[in-house]
């Protein structure tokens, strides 16, 4: 099941043109970037592990795609995606935060049932990738 | 609530920095139809739409002498633009290599080209952004184990787009410590520079004898800089426009006994220990500026416009340079 979160997930993947143009029209908008992976998807897993620090002070998009490139060649079958930062008073938030890389294989996510008291059903999402420790989800892969 | 909504939330853009976004988002990469074999381009439209004649204006205006400069400035942006008219034909152009290195005696402008450069580059769309990030070598060693390289990339990603200009780059190299980090950074740049030629632009100034020096002990750094421009000190003429060029900018006029005294000033300043060209006579004009200022303030006649902006012999002749010249010859007819 693919997974959809953030900006432009139902959208075909981005190429690296359309990832560079993105992270330019950030960087335009003095918006820092970050790259930030995971193999855990779950919609409410908010804390992703930052890959490096946020960069600042950047003018071209050709910076930021490197650290991509490095994250994925580090993290081939991992979620990784792209954040951009407006640090503009009132504003002070996540900009713009979109997928850049997805494991070969998503086998997505199965719907738990607890009964609880008066017959009511508590509902959950379990990610299948979940059952397995982490950093040997997807593919057994680090 | 006077804040501002665009206000920046935490300390991240400088004042003075140059708003990067703007210039390059006029710029559309359109891919242009490959001419047939048998068109016409006009070189000279495409020097006009480059806007490059500006930037060598500009260049021969603000900057005096420095031929050989000029000269390769000239001939780098000859080669870009040919190479622009045969990728036009579907002709194969590979990217050349313009890694530079400045060398020259303090105060030649090595500076202050780069930044030309920068603008020139990006005007013949070699660079994408074209600004320039001024580094030393503080900015890019670090101060224990691991700490370097990543200080060194978070630079280069800065400079990507632009220009890396590494002032005095021979302190990045310490022969006398085997263990210094300045050789990681050396390894980290010279990759950066074989790897992402097409993203940055860098570099490396510095006097001449020690970057000379500096490329005998790193023959790696050498090979990878096509262009090693040498800046030649100014010759006398050249310092006196200089300092034309400077005391018009300021607003200032010499009386003819000053202009004498203002050129015998730098005849021997030029002869004295620790020249700085340049720098030297934009020091000479801000010290002749406050003698001239306490010579002012000394008067009790009202002072006109003519007076504010006129220099006169005795704001130069106060100079230690004169009496340093005139001990020596009394010195030397003595002994």
């Amino acid at each position: 099941m693919r997974i959809t979160q953030g900006t432009f997930s139902f959208l075909p993947d981005l190429t690296d043109a359309e990832i560079t143009a993105q992270i330019q029209y950030a960087l335009d908008n003095k918006w820092p970037c970050s790259v930030e992976f995971t193999d855990d998807p779950h919609p409410r897993n908010v804390y992703w592990d930052m890959w490096g620090l946020p960069m600042f002070d950047l003018a071209d998009a050709a910076g930021v795609l490197a650290e991509v490139n490095a994250c994925r060649k580090a993290k081939p079958e991992h979620y990784i995606r792209l954040n951009a930062y407006n640090a503009n008073y009132g504003k002070q938030t996540v900009a713009l935060s979109f997928i850049v890389q997805r494991p070969s294989d998503e086998p997505g996510f199965r719907l738990d049932r607890q009964d609880a008291h008066d017959r009511t059903i508590h509902y959950t999402l379990h990610p299948y990738a979940a059952d397995a420790p982490p950093g040997r989800r997807y593919n057994g892969q680090q | 609530m006077s804040e501002s909504p665009t206000r920046i939330g935490f300390g991240m853009s400088s004042p003075g920095r140059n708003p990067a976004g703007q210039g390059a988002s006029e710029e559309t990469p359109e891919e242009e139809q490959t001419l047939p074999p048998d068109a016409k381009v006009s070189l000279r439209k495409e020097r006009e739409a480059t806007g490059i004649d500006e930037v060598f204006e500009s260049l021969d205006a603000d900057l005096v002498g420095l031929t050989p400069v000029k000269t390769r400035i000239r001939e780098i942006a000859a080669l870009l633009l040919v190479d622009r008219a045969r990728s036009r034909f579907g002709l194969s152009t590979s990217r050349p290599n313009l890694h530079m290195s400045f060398t020259g005696s303090p105060g030649t402008g090595k500076t202050t080209v780069a930044l030309r450069m920068a603008d020139m580059l990006h005007r013949l769309g070699y660079l994408r952004r074209g600004h320039l990030v001024s580094v030393t070598r503080d900015d890019l060693v670090g101060q224990y184990v691991g700490h370097t390289a990543p200080k060194t990339k978070e630079v280069l990603k800065r400079a990507m787009g632009g220009v890396l200009f590494i002032d005095e780059a021979y302190y990045l190299y310490r022969a006398d410590n085997e263990r210094d980090y300045g050789q990681e950074s050396i390894e980290i740049l010279l990759q950066v520079m074989e790897n992402h030629r097409e993203d940055l632009v860098v570099i490396l100034a510095g006097y001449k004898d020690r970057m000379d020096s500096f490329f005998a002990s790193n023959p790696g750094m050498s090979s990878r800089i096509a262009h090693h421009i040498d800046f030649p000190d100014y010759t006398l003429d050249e310092l006196d426009d200089i300092g034309k060029l400077l005391l018009k900018a300021e607003g200032y006029t010499l009386t003819a006994e000053a202009k004498k005294t203002f050129r015998d000033y730098l005849e021997h300043r030029q002869a004295q220990p620790r020249f700085a060209n340049a720098r030297s006579v934009r020091n000479a004009i801000e010290r002749a500026r406050l003698r001239h200022a306490s010579r002012m303030m000394t008067t009790d006649e009202s002072v006109g416009r003519d007076e504010l902006t006129t220099l006169k012999p005795e704001d130069f002749l106060g100079s230690r340079v004169f009496t340093e010249a005139n001990g020596e010859t009394s010195n030397s007819a003595s002994g």
